[in-house]
């Protein structure tokens, strides 16, 4: 089933813009212009855009924070803004740069507080907590009031925050932000686990392409608040004519090379001959073909990279 | 929708039908609501409470703002035995009144002026997406508890000022003493919310609010008598700071009003008090309103 | 720790054009920030204008009650005091009594090391874009309420031509008063975790001491004494309001004004002399 879905979903500002000394003009900027996205139960979709694309006005639209200029909205089966109490209840946020916590009490007086504004029964609430312990390795910090936390601490903690109602969905605005190395991987490895039970979807907007390769199954791109692409990392790279890369070592240099279908010999320097293949090529075929040729000492494929790709993609 | 996951149990689908569909921000079942914002306001003392110093000498400073202001009426009789007509205790009363009044709203709903740095700093964000009402929300989050020792100073100063006046202990003027500080509270933590909604239009507005909420309190801190022409028209009656203590003060001390309003003007203060209120909360909606249109 | 080294290696001012130069450069970086925050210009007018009405009419209820008696309240009559209410209004903008935490700010969050990169000493590197913002506020929150109360009511215009630039000296001296009590206000953060504590003090001080909730003779002659002499606050809105009101003969205008360049010189030596030693500590403690 799908737990969003938005059609023809709009936000517009109003902008002044200064004209000459004294005139000023008001001017409409569309920051999400008329996106369709349908996200099912379980899925983990990662949100894509250089700054400014509409990224986090998405997100706050979806979370009830914002009003829709336009089009329509449902998350949960609810309206976001009208039902925003409703939708808090099964939702869990993260703002990457902006804290759920309490600034000056320990981490573990905010889950108690949240357990009391989301009424969680103690029970679930404990079991939950209990699992993001063990998970997020929480006990060493959970008396330290959190303005004495790391950056790396204080996201964990948000993140546990975030779950311990157990929201259906958990939106992510840019969770590994600013993290060290270590935490990075520890968030990643918490949602990746998170979304393989399959019961919570998460939507996450991230500038780390790390990010996307470890836990997005689905990335949704956004470019001046339009979708320009909704598909998988491979649709990706098909459509953007990322090209794969063969590198072949021969004891002596073949007389001549193999021609195929979408293979390209990009250079031969030597014995080493680099082939780049299309989207549609088949790297078996080619490998069969030098194999052929007899004398093949080394051979290594390179996928291509994602932020080559995503770097393409902004460009246009 | 499939059967809910051992994950998604625990949004209580139950307590999710009381809560009415239109309106987001009123608040549902209310015996347990009153319990989660008694937990919120007790993190608030705790959190308060760990910067020790700081937050003696924030008590200390709101009883010098006070004292300083007071010490000002104190100067000017220093100079003239009356004001405008009015002693120095008689004065002291309508400044007592609109004291305890504002300080009581500034204990209440005083941090909501920090309106700016809300919309700004993306915590109106985290507060919109928790499943409560968002005024009541920002008023507990930032409570300032350090303000008790300013309702503590003008309860004295109140009860001196009545004693001095010669108010007589008659049953009226005791429940007058009573409700019009309470009036005044409600009226000053209206005109408070409904000044902090301008941070919603306009972030940069700076201390604009305090027109007239500091100001308010200052015109109410003398007899109606010292303001003259358009600006106590305006003042008394336009925005209705005339009720908040100079005409029960009136009533207490036994005077007609120089300016010839009847006497039972006195007794309207919790009139007001109610619109003020059902204003504000008006103002409030759109403010919230419009920054969902808008954003930040 | 080689960056505090460059504290030792100051580049000297090589002559006059240099330095008139810096001051130039400095104070026009000063006049422009400003004059980008238009929106809390207008606010902060629009707030000390509202207040200048309260604050005429409980001054003209204590003129009134003194003329009644035959007299005058501390040697003020009506016109005077309505001008010192209005002046006093548009002067708390230019001398900036409160609301000035940047140097608090930028120790607390370490920023402040990199004002010892500069090759300006470091009180200077702050005074000078004060000054900035000082005629920028002159231009704008200075000039709105004096024409506000000149509208509404009946304003006391100075009669002595030497009263002109006896004002204009005696605002840029409390300028320097005050500049050098917020920067002394401010530096308590380096040796105080939470110095709001000094900078609420600092306000309450300068306000009530300062002239601003009444005028200071309104006191008894020992009280106002005091005061005077034994604290900088008069010296902020109290003596280049009474120079504008002629509350006093030339002779003792001149004093007054020599009373403020005493406590601009203590104060601004007492600047460079905390300066010192928080730049010490910070090597000490490197940053």
């Amino acid at each position: 089933m799908n737990v969003i879905e938005t059609r023809e979903l709009r936000k517009e500002f109003s902008v002044r813009v200064r004209r000459g000394l004294l005139r000023r003009e008001r001017r409409t900027v569309a920051a999400v212009d008329g996106v369709d996205l349908t996200v099912q139960r379980g899925e983990l979709l990662g949100y894509l855009g250089p700054n400014g694309a509409g990224k986090s006005t998405t997100l706050k639209m979806l979370t009830g924070v914002l009003h829709p200029s336009g089009g329509r909205v449902t998350v949960c089966g609810l309206t976001p803004v009208p039902q925003r109490i409703q939708l808090a209840r099964r939702i869990g946020v993260v703002f990457g740069q902006r804290s759920q916590l309490w600034w000056d009490l320990p981490l573990r007086d905010s889950f108690e507080l949240l357990r009391h504004i989301y009424r969680v029964p103690g029970g679930e609430h404990a079991a939950r907590l209990r699992r993001c312990r063990d998970l997020l390795d929480l006990d060493e910090f959970l008396d330290t009031p959190v303005r004495q936390l790391s950056l790396g601490q204080r996201m964990r903690g948000e993140l546990t925050a975030a779950l311990l109602h157990g929201p259906q969905i958990l939106f992510l605005d840019e969770p590994t932000i600013g993290l060290d190395v270590v935490s990075k991987q520890a968030v990643r490895g918490f949602l990746a686990e998170l979304g393989e039970r399959g019961d919570t979807t998460i939507v996450l907007t991230t500038h780390d392409l790390a990010d996307i390769e470890r836990l997005c199954r689905r990335i949704v791109v956004i470019d001046h608040g339009r979708v320009v692409h909704d598909g998988g990392i491979d649709a990706l790279h098909a459509r953007y004519g990322s090209q794969r890369r063969v590198v072949v070592d021969f004891d002596v240099a073949p007389a001549a090379p193999p021609v195929l279908p979408g293979v390209h010999l990009e250079s031969a320097t030597g014995p080493r001959l680099v082939f780049t293949l299309d989207g549609s090529a088949s790297v078996g075929t080619l490998v069969s073909a030098l194999t052929a040729l007899g004398g093949l000492r080394d051979l290594s494929v390179a996928e291509p990279e994602i932020e080559e790709v995503i770097a393409r993609l902004y460009r246009h | 929708m499939a059967e809910p996951s051992a994950a998604t149990a625990a949004a209580p689908a139950g307590a999710d039908r009381t809560v009415p569909v239109t309106t987001a921000d009123v608040a549902d079942a209310p015996a347990s609501t009153a319990a989660i914002y008694r937990a919120l306001l007790r993190a608030q003392v705790r959190a308060q409470a760990s910067y020790r110093a700081s937050f003696a000498l924030d008590l200390a400073s709101n009883v010098i703002f006070l004292g300083a202001d007071l010490l000002t009426v104190l100067v000017l009789f220093h100079q003239v035995p009356a004001l405008a007509g009015f002693t120095l205790a008689e004065s002291l009363l309508v400044f007592g009144l609109a004291a305890l009044g504002f300080a009581l709203a500034d204990l209440a709903v005083g941090n909501i002026e920090r309106m700016k740095q809300h919309v700004r700093t993306g915590l109106l964000d985290a507060v919109l997406i928790r499943p409560l009402g968002v005024l009541s929300q920002l008023l507990v989050l930032d409570l300032g508890v350090r303000r008790v020792g300013r309702v503590i100073t003008s309860t004295a100063v109140l009860a001196v000022a009545a004693y001095q006046a010669g108010v007589r202990p008659t049953p009226a003027n005791l429940l007058l003493l009573v409700v019009t500080p309470l009036a005044g509270a409600v009226f000053f933590g209206s005109v408070f919310v409904a000044t902090a909604t301008v941070a919603f239009w306009w972030v940069e507005s700076g201390e604009l609010s305090a027109a007239l909420t500091y100001g308010g309190r200052d015109f109410t801190s003398y007899p109606m008598t010292v303001y003259g022409g358009w600006f106590r028209h305006l003042m008394a009656f336009g925005l209705g700071f005339g009720l908040v203590a100079y005409y029960p003060a009136l009533i207490l001390l036994g005077r007609p009003d120089p300016i010839g309003a009847p006497a039972w003007l006195g007794w309207c203060g919790p009139l007001l008090a109610l619109a003020a209120a059902a204003l504000a909360a008006l103002v409030w909606r759109t403010g919230v309103r419009h920054y969902r249109s808008t954003g930040s | 720790m080689g960056f505090i080294t460059a504290t030792a290696d100051r580049l000297p001012i090589r002559n006059f054009t240099e330095s008139a130069g810096l001051i130039r450069t400095l104070g026009a970086s000063g006049f422009r920030r400003f004059s980008t925050y238009r929106q809390a210009t207008v606010a902060a007018t629009a707030t000390n204008t509202m207040f200048g009405f309260l604050r005429t009419y409980v001054m003209l209820a204590v003129a009134g009650s003194a003329a009644a008696l035959g007299g005058q309240a501390a040697g003020y009559d009506a016109p005077r005091l309505v001008t010192y209410v209005w002046a006093g209004q548009g002067l708390i903008g230019v001398v900036l009594l409160w609301g000035w935490t940047d140097l608090a700010d930028r120790i607390r969050s370490g920023d402040v090391v990199t004002d010892l990169l500069r090759p300006v000493h470091p009180v200077l590197g702050y005074l000078l874009p004060d000054l900035g913002r000082a005629a920028y506020a002159l231009l704008t929150r200075f000039t709105v309420p004096i024409a506000v109360g000149a509208l509404a009511f009946d304003m006391y215009v100075p009669r002595r031509a030497a009263t002109y630039p006896l004002f204009a000296l005696s605002v840029l001296l409390a300028l320097l008063v005050c500049f050098a009590g917020r920067f002394l206000a401010n530096a308590a953060a380096y040796w105080l975790l939470d110095s709001r504590g000094v900078l609420m003090t600092w306000a309450v001080c300068s306000g009530v001491l300062g002239g601003l909730y009444f005028p200071i003779r309104f006191l008894p002659d020992w009280a106002a004494a005091v005061l005077y002499f034994g604290t900088p606050f008069p010296s902020l809105l109290q003596v280049p309001l009474d120079v504008l009101v002629e509350r006093d003969p030339p002779l003792s205008q001149l004093g007054l004004l020599g009373l403020q360049a005493g406590w601009a010189v203590l104060l601004l030596w007492g600047c460079v002399a905390v300066q010192r030693r928080a730049e010490r500590r910070l090597v000490v403690q490197g940053g």
